[in-house]
């Protein structure tokens, strides 16, 4: 009975992928993609109940240290844009275009 | 489960090149903390150089000594076969080029936390020249980009993906002058790169539940056998594609590509242009042939839609662009289409796939190298506030300084493909792969082949028109009175401009010596 947590980060991820598309403040749209990693997770472990091996269980560790380096970046970046701007949108960020 | 567990065996050997440039960074990262301010550029630079150009050593003797090895290496984690090598060896030279553009004065922040305009910022400025984490960051992301394609399984390459790419996002952020663009650059790099890596994951995760497994090999092994219409299969399929086609920049994952390359410093942009496309592409490479090998019926039309719509888009664009830095990025995309219809070149037999594949590292090889050259002379040009980016700008350039208008337009040609220069036979080599590929099967698929080579020679034409525009505005358009100047280069820039012009003009004389060591690096193909 694997399925329905399958669905379950199924749904997590297009949460997560609706959130990046139509949020509009950066750190808001850096949890969305956290959650998107969470759902990949979710599945991987899944599938290491599904397919009775520990492979899935070892890569969601190494998802996790990678989420948390990204994290590091991610809130460097946006900080600093939001000292220098006073905004943490990311509309307002538009000098790169066309 | 009663046995005893066995330590896992690493070959030290064989990742040599890769294990110096990481414990290189480490390293850096410990003269960071530990050095007094005056003395960590003295100790980062050399650090910095004598570890990639060792690596490039130890890549050598690997090469000359023991040859390729057939099998994968840490545990099946690492394949380090021919065109891993190959790769690896154009990386470490691209970035060893790259590191004497960043050595260069005035590119880079003197505080990334401070304030544009603030008080902090100007005593940061005034006690000191720059971040020299550049350094460590930029070894981190050279180490990534090795592990990336000589990935022999989907965690590693994430992983790999992750460690070039986080270091990456970071130093777009970090230009000296038009702070507010390289920031917005930096989020908008972090932001899409961060989404698609997810894409890139939860592919993988797809995978995984279909074959059981994330080796390479092993799903291969698992589509020999088992159902092609699964939906873990096709979703997985098409969730990893995205992740990996966002990064060469393929159409329609292209929109970051020109806004980052404008706003990051512009060694960093060549750095971007060169060793992260040569990584992704064979990235790209590997898992389509190695990984999803059994699935070309399935990808193949994808692919051919992606390659046509990526040249199209990178040729079309680019005419409309009035920025240098631009028109370089949108350049990139076409080329990036060029290289994907080398990816569809597959046959049957093995020695013709090996011939597709020479194709692809040749092309890499001399499209990195020109590049790297081209944004190299942008990085001369300059106004008061910083690089001279507009066009209109460069109007004129030829009259006032012959030498480097024309090495710039010697670069552009390159681009285009004219003959005599290294891009030429870059082109024809996959152009004439993928031809050959089309006349093998003789079913609808040759046609298709044929159509889509047709299309490339026409967006290189279409290519040609605006690198030819730069090269008109340059020559025969009059000079602004109050135009750029042009900087007086270090050493480190000519140099750089120098190995580019080499490699365009050598390879472009006399390519059969470079064409035999990419059909070498190709001849056994990859580890499978």
């Amino acid at each position: 009975m694997t399925a329905h947590y399958l669905v379950l980060s199924g749904l997590l991820f297009a949460i997560g992928a609706m959130g990046v598309l139509i949020r509009r403040n950066a750190i808001v749209v850096f949890m969305c993609v956290e959650l998107m990693l969470n759902a990949c997770n979710l599945a991987f472990v899944t599938f290491a109940r599904q397919n009775g091996n520990l492979e899935g269980q070892i890569i969601a560790f190494f998802v996790m240290v990678v989420a948390a380096a990204e994290v590091v970046v991610g809130l460097a970046i946006i900080v600093t844009i939001f000292r220098t701007r006073r905004s943490a949108s990311v509309d307002d960020a538009n000098l790169l275009k066309y | 489960m009663n046995d005893i567990m066995q330590a896992p065996t690493i070959e030290y050997g064989t990742l040599a090149p890769m294990l110096l440039v990481f414990g290189a960074a480490v390293l850096g990262v410990l003269v960071e903390a530990f050095a007094p301010r005056y003395l960590r550029k003295v100790m980062q630079v050399p650090l910095t150089l004598v570890s990639l150009g060792g690596a490039f050593a130890l890549v050598l003797v690997q090469v000359i000594m023991r040859g390729a090895p057939t099998e994968a290496v840490a545990m099946g984690a690492v394949a380090v076969d021919g065109p891993a090598l190959f790769i690896w060896g154009v990386i470490l030279v691209l970035s060893f080029v790259c590191v004497l553009l960043v050595n260069d004065e005035g590119h880079f922040v003197a505080s990334a936390a401070a304030v544009p305009g603030s008080a902090d910022e100007e005593e940061a400025e005034a006690a000191g020249s720059g971040h020299t984490e550049i350094y460590p960051l930029l070894l981190f992301a050279v180490g990534g980009m090795m592990l990336f394609p000589a990935a022999h399984d989907l965690l590693t390459m994430f992983v790999g993906l992750e460690v070039m790419s986080l270091p990456l996002y970071l130093m777009c952020g970090l230009a000296r002058r038009r702070r507010l663009l390289s920031q917005e650059a930096s989020m908008k790099y972090f932001l899409l790169g961060a989404f698609s890596s997810a894409f890139f994951l939860y592919g993988t995760a797809m995978l995984y539940g279909y074959a059981g497994t994330v080796s390479l090999p092993g799903i291969n092994k698992a589509l020999a056998g088992g159902a092609l219409l699964d939906p873990l299969l096709l979703i997985g399929f098409a969730m990893l594609g995205v992740g990996l086609l966002f990064k060469i920049g393929a159409a329609p994952f292209q929109a970051w590509k020109p806004d980052v390359y404008q706003g990051a410093p512009t060694p960093i942009t060549a750095l971007m242009a060169s060793g992260t496309l040569v990584a992704a592409m064979g990235a790209v490479l590997r898992v389509f042939w190695v990984g999803l090998g059994n699935l070309d019926w399935n990808w193949r039309p994808v692919m051919w839609a992606v390659a046509a719509l990526t040249m199209i888009v990178g040729a079309v664009l680019a005419i409309t662009q009035t920025d240098i830095k631009r028109m370089l990025a949108y350049s990139s995309i076409a080329h990036a289409g060029f290289l994907l219809i080398g990816v569809m070149a597959t046959f049957d037999k093995s020695q013709q796939n090996a011939g597709s594949l020479s194709a692809i590292l040749f092309y890499l090889l001399v499209y990195s190298f020109t590049t790297v050259g081209a944004f190299a002379i942008v990085t001369m040009v300059r106004d008061p506030g910083g690089e001279a980016g507009h066009l209109s700008r460069w109007a004129g350039l030829g009259k006032r300084s012959p030498v480097l208008a024309g090495v710039f337009a010697f670069f552009l040609l390159a681009f285009a493909g004219i003959p005599l220069t290294s891009g030429f036979f870059g082109k024809y080599a996959v152009f004439a792969a993928a031809l050959a590929s089309g006349s093998e099967s003789g079913d609808s698929l040759g046609g298709w082949m044929t159509g889509l080579v047709v299309l490339g020679v026409v967006a290189s034409a279409v290519a040609a028109f605006f690198y030819v525009r730069v090269i008109v505005l340059m020559f025969f358009s009059e000079p602004a009175a109050d135009g750029p100047s042009i900087a007086e280069p270090s050493m480190g820039t000519v140099a750089v401009i120098a190995v580019a012009a080499l490699v365009t003009v050598g390879v472009g004389l006399f390519p059969q010596p470079m064409l035999d060591v990419a059909h070498q690096a190709a001849a056994n193909l990859f580890i499978r």
